[in-house]
């Protein structure tokens, strides 16, 4: 697993995309921080941008260079290893390099400037979602032989989880909007991971107030201990589902 | 020592492997041949594990491959196309199989020396010609010393040269008492290197006879004769 896990980590390297998507990353950071006086409202600015930009660099990042790498996939089945060393591997140096990338782009930033609860719940939320879009860059390889479709397929799902779903959830809430939703919204962000990290790190920042009677809600729910619990366990469960079912995919792949 | 149970597998509508037994033994040099698509590299692929078969299964030194994947320490394979990883070079693959392979036994690093590969280790794997690919994959093949030799069209895109060093080398191993299997379309210089044919045609195992008995049944000495004999029966 080491080996391997080394000769992806390296390839990923050589490869600038990575060291690009951190350069930009830190650039957008420190300049917003800058642009603002209050570093607050600078992590504010960032929160949104790093929202769109993290999961569509990690989807995106992930498909093309799983499906780069099929040489090499087919050259290690070959060789006495086990195809779960393999598939492993690769993601655990794919979500390595991307969450080594945001640490240095956006963590240090936000270390340097806000060093609060906030600060930190939004590096550990950008982590969290960096592994979670790899898993499913992977789940989405794995169910589509051909390249292009692949990508098409992993872009799409990046629109549906960062645009599509909250115009699906407005709809809904309009639709439905004699009724009380407010405790069955808390259901709905927990369907997607983007809208579960926004919530959050928005939770903390005292906006709520700002969201209604809904955000009051949310404040009561994850708020509380078991409530944040609850949604770091859901984000690592959108990790989790989408790399172990690729796993299986990939044990039975031919190739 | 390799053994082949009903396997079957099947690629959308096409039957690539349709009921397919075999048993190869050591010290037995195969030829795998049939028309285009009649389901060798299949075959292959599947003995390789890289090719999950629907129904059947394969025993290698009677493990099921499916649940001991240990098992291809003892293969050397050469795919018929090689496909390495582009930005690397062929030194950097070089090591990186050994690498991974980390075994005790003694390398054998013979075709990298007689296919003169020395002298490009720096070359990156994309502006290598086909042939080079092929040197390379073959001494990946009997790099490390293996009980079987998988090879898939061993000689195809190697220059006349090259194919007689590589052909040196099998009968060398065979000697050795490995198992060799070679699929080519080239018969003519399979004469001299195999002791058993496995005929295939449409996913079905036609034949499986020693050269000997099939010379006997047709009455043809040269191979290309005597398949082209049965063939057209």
């Amino acid at each position: 697993m080491k080996k391997i896990f080394k000769y992806v980590i390296t390839d990923i390297l050589r490869n600038k995309t990575v060291l690009a998507y951190t350069v930009f990353l830190l650039a957008i950071s420190f300049s917003l921080f800058s642009l603002e006086d209050n570093a607050t409202k600078g992590l504010l600015s960032l929160l949104n941008i790093i929202l769109i930009i993290v999961p569509l660099v990690s989807i995106i990042f992930s498909t093309i260079y799983v499906y780069n790498s099929s040489e090499f996939i087919e050259l290690l089945v070959s060789q006495p290893l086990k195809r779960k060393t393999i598939w492993l591997s690769l993601f655990a140096g794919l979500s390595s390099s991307l969450c080594i990338a945001f640490f240095i782009g956006a963590g240090i930033p936000v270390l340097i400037y806000e060093p609060t609860v906030t600060g930190f719940m939004m590096i550990s939320v950008g982590l969290l979602l960096s592994i979670i879009f790899v898993a499913i860059a992977m789940l989405a390889t794995v169910i589509t032989r051909d390249k292009a479709k692949g990508i098409g397929v992993g872009i799409l799902l990046w629109l549906y989880f960062s645009l599509l779903f909250d115009g699906l959830v407005l709809f809904i809430l309009f639709q439905f909007a004699d009724y009380p939703l407010e405790k069955i919204m808390i259901g709905i962000s927990a369907l997607n991971p983007i809208d579960l990290g926004r919530i959050l790190i928005l939770l903390k920042m005292d906006i709520s107030a700002l969201m209604g009677y809904t955000g009051a809600v949310f404040r009561d729910f994850f708020g509380t201990h078991a409530g944040l619990i609850t949604a770091f366990v859901t984000l690592i469960i959108w990790a989790g589902v989408p790399a172990w079912l690729s796993l299986r995919k990939f044990n039975r792949k031919d190739l | 020592m390799i053994i082949a149970n009903n396997v079957s597998k099947q690629f959308g509508k096409l039957k690539a492997l349709d009921n397919v037994s075999v048993q190869c033994n050591k010290g037995e040099c195969i030829a795998l041949i049939g028309p285009n698509g009649s389901g060798k590299t299949t075959l292959i692929k599947s003995i390789l594990g890289m090719v999950v078969p629907d129904s059947g299964f394969i025993t290698f030194n009677g493990n099921n491959i499916l649940h001991h994947w240990q098992y291809r320490t003892h293969i050397g394979y050469m795919p018929q196309i090689g496909r390495y990883p582009d930005n690397m070079s062929i030194g950097q693959v070089l090591e990186m199989m050994k690498d991974i392979r980390s075994t005790s036994t003694q390398l054998d690093e013979d075709l990298i020396k007689r296919f003169d590969l020395e002298h490009m280790l720096h070359k990156r794997m994309r502006t290598l010609s086909g042939g080079t690919r092929q040197k390379v994959s073959a001494s990946l093949a009997f790099l490390f010393n293996p009980d079987v030799l998988i090879l898939d069209e061993p000689t195809a895109g190697l220059d006349p040269v090259a194919s007689e060093i590589l052909k040196e080398k099998i009968i060398e191993e065979k000697k050795k008492g490995k198992l060799v299997m070679i699929t080519s379309h080239i018969l003519s210089e399979l004469d001299d290197l195999v002791t058993h044919i496995i005929y295939m045609q449409d996913g079905k195992l036609r034949f499986h006879q020693s050269i000997d008995e099939l010379r006997k049944h047709t009455g043809e000495e040269k191979l290309s004769k005597a398949i082209a004999n049965v063939m057209t029966k």
